[in-house]
């Protein structure tokens, strides 16, 4: 493997702190950018870095900033993604809590570049330690003059303002985000507008993922061709996959773009807990559409796992041996989105609690055959139908699960539950379960 | 301009304008539910999705602009699919409580599911529940939060319109719930608009609620008489079953659409200020020398009775003496009554005492709908009569009268003693020789009165007002006038008849086109041409 890129300080003791993250090389290339370069120069090379959203839509970052009007009466806005809420996925928090000097950096360098004089990092509520980690670095630049008026004695001001979410994975939605930081609920906005024209209160607004914006010192250090060379076609860079699930290490990994999914789970991962059999992987957090064993030939980035019918989203690698109960993923799947979902739009109001009460019932031996063609309808009729994406990736769970493993389940509902898990009472649905149908 | 087809109808429509503001342009029906074209777009009930030639997936006609030569499908299976599916959703937590629901009728649940669901229903679980379920939010509005399809449209209505932000969404999911603010109550003046804009049964008016089923009812077209914006309204009236509610008839007022009036609201005031029309009526004659029998044991009589009234009340005008009259009139009639007012007393019998304008009846005003002048005709009444707040003053005539300088006084609907105090009545009916009251409703200046000639309320005729901008507008009869009364134009017509003068008035656009032939302002105007909306008259 290469040497790692944003992952190089995360060994490294007290890195969070002004002093040692400097002595490893901090706030250089922002000093260099700032003071010799333009902002534009700086888009530039974004753009042929082939740097792509990393917080799971895999949008050009580059083309995104080049989006903003170029001649604005208003305030224009950087807010920093930090609501990592996608269930499998925790490669933000290791940046947050052990490089943040790396994300308060890129944010320099990416206001520079965008003409925005303000930024928010809005970390998720959950994210304690992660939050004082970031304030407290934050806290440091000030005192250094790093942040404030005239950043590196250039003409570029720059405050970063630290908000914590209130617990709410919606809010990981760009849009929601800017009503939640506004201090409205967290709906996600109709678009268009789209928020580079009318983003936080009213105004031009950048939303980048915490990854995306550590990955934007390092293609100014080494340049756009160096960054870009590190990943595959179209795809710049190296992306930190956090693998879990049922493999002998998991873990955060920084691979490259485009690495292949059964190298990260035989190699890097220490391969499947256990000797057992590999059934099932998850690539891109609980959204993504799954994986069965004979799949994982395909190569983790955005081009190749769509290709594959599913999507590298927020690059929370979930492994499943063959112990795993594909109606027990699903019913927490369910569960997650029908608890999450926001309830502005009715297709995913209705949807996603519909399908999880089906799915509970199944669940509990309660199911019959008939309620797996209702949840593929449910979902086929929330998918694309809404405001945000929430209702697509409530509905790809359910598609995929059951469309890949329809046997199972089926199985499952004509035994209640015991057939296809011999070990039963370790699955036992009736243990602990919910009182009411339905309830959460 | 763009050039768009839609269901196969080629359509020529602004540019920029939404989908769905096409669709209601080329009249082609589509389900909605939180579109509403008051309020912000919202885009959230999906319902009104259509299908858009090269695009991959349907869209919603609310937030998808139209483009030259979009080619739009709303009945494609496509389309359908997408709509019904939406439907089935808002259905699916639905309690489907529609035998006990106020709103069945007039509920787009119910509309939408006969017009594009029909699905077969794949729902077999338990149903969420949640918390309020007959719940009065105020003293106009009840919430049903079950019923609710959270359509946002009172939101919006509270954050947009009224600007006091009275509800919210609370919770998340399908456990979301609409309520008011907590420790807040649905109280301002425009409150009864949220249960027209709810679409479904999720906030009903608790003063129309279980009062009559809404397919017993009969609508027609008016003018709202509370004060001088004079918004445009439906009277929903009882159609067919008088014996349902005791003489109550008309059952609520709704707001109708007028662009340059009201746009698609009313305030409360006006809202329930319909009960005057068959509360409190007067409905016997009283001349010195008629029956003394009630109204109800007249037994068809009452006609006869008003009758022989007016001739009585015509020959008392005829013999006196020039001078010995005095006319309080009021801004509450309409501008043909106004102009026989004029006809007769100031064209026929010379009359000098007319006054119209009552001092200190001011009231409420905000800078939206609600005006301070609580008279719905003041400025036809200025015009017709050729008086103002001053030369125009009741205060001057009243005084007159209680100075005996005024031999008779006839009044129109105008209460003394509510403008002046009962002192002034007393004084005015200890010292006027005749005290005619002339009026829908009773009060103690009719009690006071000589003749007491019952006349229509303004649901129960037809007539023109002029709001405060100069629009003439249109009131229709929704009802019968009440057994025993008449509309005032036909009383005053029939004075006119009786004193010797031409009238050829069948009805009361015939009195309308004399007064347009006579008063500038009124100058090519007809019934016809007032249409819904209404004309200004010219300056």
């Amino acid at each position: 493997m290469t040497e790692p890129v944003l992952s190089r300080n995360f060994t490294v003791a007290d890195a969070w702190k002004m002093d040692v993250a400097e002595n490893h090389g901090a706030y250089e290339t922002a000093k260099k950018v700032l003071t010799t370069m333009q902002p534009d120069d700086v888009t530039n090379q974004v753009v042929a870095a082939n740097l792509r959203g990393l917080g799971g839509a895999g949008f050009p970052t580059g083309k995104k900033w080049q989006f903003l009007p170029k001649e604005s009466q208003k305030p224009i806005y950087l807010v920093i993604n930090a609501d990592e809420g996608e269930p499998g996925t925790f490669k933000d928090r290791y940046i947050l809590e052990r490089d943040p000097h790396q994300l308060i950096e890129g944010i320099i360098i990416a206001t520079f570049a965008i003409r925005s004089k303000k930024s928010y990092v809005y970390i998720r509520g959950e994210y304690v330690e992660s939050a004082r980690r970031v304030q407290a670095a934050l806290d440091e630049a000030y005192k250094k003059g790093y942040l404030g008026k005239g950043v590196f004695g250039s003409k570029h001001d720059l405050d970063i303002v630290v908000h914590r979410g209130a617990g709410a994975y919606i809010c990981g939605e760009e849009t929601a985000l800017l009503n939640s930081l506004e201090g409205g609920k967290g709906y996600p906005r109709l678009k268009p507008p789209f928020p580079a024209i009318v983003g936080l209160f009213g105004c031009p607004t950048i939303i980048n993922n915490v990854e995306t914006i550590a990955c934007v010192p390092h293609i100014l250090k080494n340049g756009p061709e160096w960054f870009a060379a590190l990943g595959s076609a179209g795809n710049g860079g190296t992306h930190l996959f956090g693998v879990s699930g049922h493999v002998n290490k998991p873990g955060v990994y920084e691979l490259p773009m485009g690495t292949p999914l059964r190298e990260m789970i035989e190699k890097h991962a220490g391969g499947v807990r256990g000797g057992k059999k590999l059934k099932a992987v998850i690539p891109g957090g609980i959204s993504a559409k799954i994986l069965t064993a004979d799949e994982i030939d395909v190569k983790m980035d955005y081009d190749s796992l769509r290709a594959a019918g599913t999507m590298l989203g927020s690059a929370g690698v979930m492994v499943m041996d063959e112990t795993t109960c594909m109606v027990k993923m699903l019913y927490y799947a369910t569960k997650f989105f029908s608890h999450e979902s926001c309830g502005q739009c009715s297709p995913c109001r209705e949807g996603t609690g519909w399908a999880h009460k089906i799915v509970t019932r199944i669940y509990h031996g309660e199911g019959s055959l008939p309620d797996l063609d209702v949840l593929l309808k449910i979902a086929r009729n929330m998918e694309g139908r809404t405001i945000c994406v929430f209702a697509d990736a409530a509905a790809w769970p359910i598609q995929s699960y059951i469309g890949k493993f329809r046997p199972e389940f089926e199985e499952y509902i004509r035994t209640k539950g015991q057939g296809i898990h011999r070990d039963y009472k370790e699955y036992d649905p009736r243990v602990g379960a919910p009182k009411q149908i339905g309830a959460h | 301009m763009a050039n768009i087809t839609i269901d196969g109808k080629q359509l020529t429509v602004k540019d920029g304008i939404t989908i769905i503001e096409a669709i209601d342009q080329a009249s082609v029906g589509l389900p909605r539910y939180c579109y509403h074209p008051g309020l912000s777009i919202a885009g959230n009930c999906r319902i009104c999705q259509v299908e858009v030639e090269k695009m991959p997936r349907t869209v919603i006609a609310c937030n998808t602009r139209v483009a030259e030569g979009m080619v739009i499908h709303t009945q494609s299976e496509k389309a359908k699919d997408s709509q019904q599916s939406v439907l089935e959703f808002l259905l699916a937590n639905h309690p489907l409580d529609c035998p006990v629901c106020d709103q069945a009728g007039e509920c787009k649940l119910q509309d939408y599911y006969m017009e594009y669901g029909l699905y077969d229903p794949k729902f077999n679980d338990l149903k969420v529940k949640k918390t309020k379920k007959a719940f009065p939010i105020g003293p106009t509005i009840m919430l049903d939060q079950e019923r609710c399809v959270l359509c946002t449209r009172c939101v919006r209505f509270g954050d947009e319109i009224t600007k006091t932000n009275d509800f919210g969404v609370f919770n998340r999911g399908h456990h979301s719930e609409l309520d008011v603010y907590p420790g807040k109550e649905l109280n301002n003046k425009y409150s009864g608009n949220v249960a027209d804009i709810c679409p479904v049964g999720a906030l009903t008016d608790r003063d129309f609620r279980f009062k009559m089923r809404v397919w017993y009812l009969g609508s027609q077209d008016s003018v709202c008489p509370g004060c001088a914006r004079g918004c445009n309204i439906e009277v929903h009236y009882e159609k067919s079953r008088p014996y349902h509610l005791k003489e109550k008839r008309v059952m609520r007022l709704k707001p109708r659409e007028n662009q340059d009036v009201n746009k698609w609201w009313m305030c409360d005031e006006g809202r329930y200020a319909y009960k005057a029309i068959d509360d409190n009526r007067i409905k016997k004659t009283r001349y010195p020398g008629g029956p003394t029998t009630s109204a109800e044991t007249l037994n068809g009589q009452s006609e006869k009775v008003l009758e022989a009234a007016l001739e009585k009340l015509a020959a008392a005008l005829k013999g006196a003496k020039p001078g010995s009259w005095g006319v309080i009139a009021t801004p509450q009639s309409t501008n043909e009554e106004l102009f026989l007012v004029r006809r007769l007393f100031r064209d026929a019998l010379k009359v000098k005492d007319l006054a119209f304008w009552a001092p200190g009846q001011e009231g409420y005003q905000d800078d939206f709908l609600i005006r301070a002048d609580k008279n719905p005709n003041m400025a036809g009444a200025k015009r017709i009569l050729a008086l103002d707040e001053k030369s125009g003053d009741i205060t001057s005539v009243v005084e007159r009268a209680k100075k005996g300088e005024i031999e008779n006084l006839f009044v129109f609907s105008t209460d003394l003693a509510k403008v002046f105090g009962a002192d002034t009545l007393k004084a005015v009916r200890s010292k006027v020789k005749t005290l005619v009251f002339e009026g829908p409703n009773g009060n103690p200046t009719a009690d006071a009165a000589d003749f007491v000639l019952p006349s229509s309320s303004y649901a129960e005729k037809d007539g023109t007002f002029t709001n405060f901008e100069g629009r003439v507008q249109r009131i229709r009869k929704a009802v019968e006038p009440v057994i025993g009364s008449l509309p005032t134009w036909l009383i005053l017509s029939r004075l006119l008849f009786l004193l010797g003068q031409k009238v050829d008035y069948l009805r009361a656009d015939d009195v309308f086109d004399d007064l347009a032939k006579t008063e500038p302002a009124f100058a090519g105007m007809n019934y016809k041409t007032l249409g819904k909306g209404g004309t200004v008259w010219a300056k």
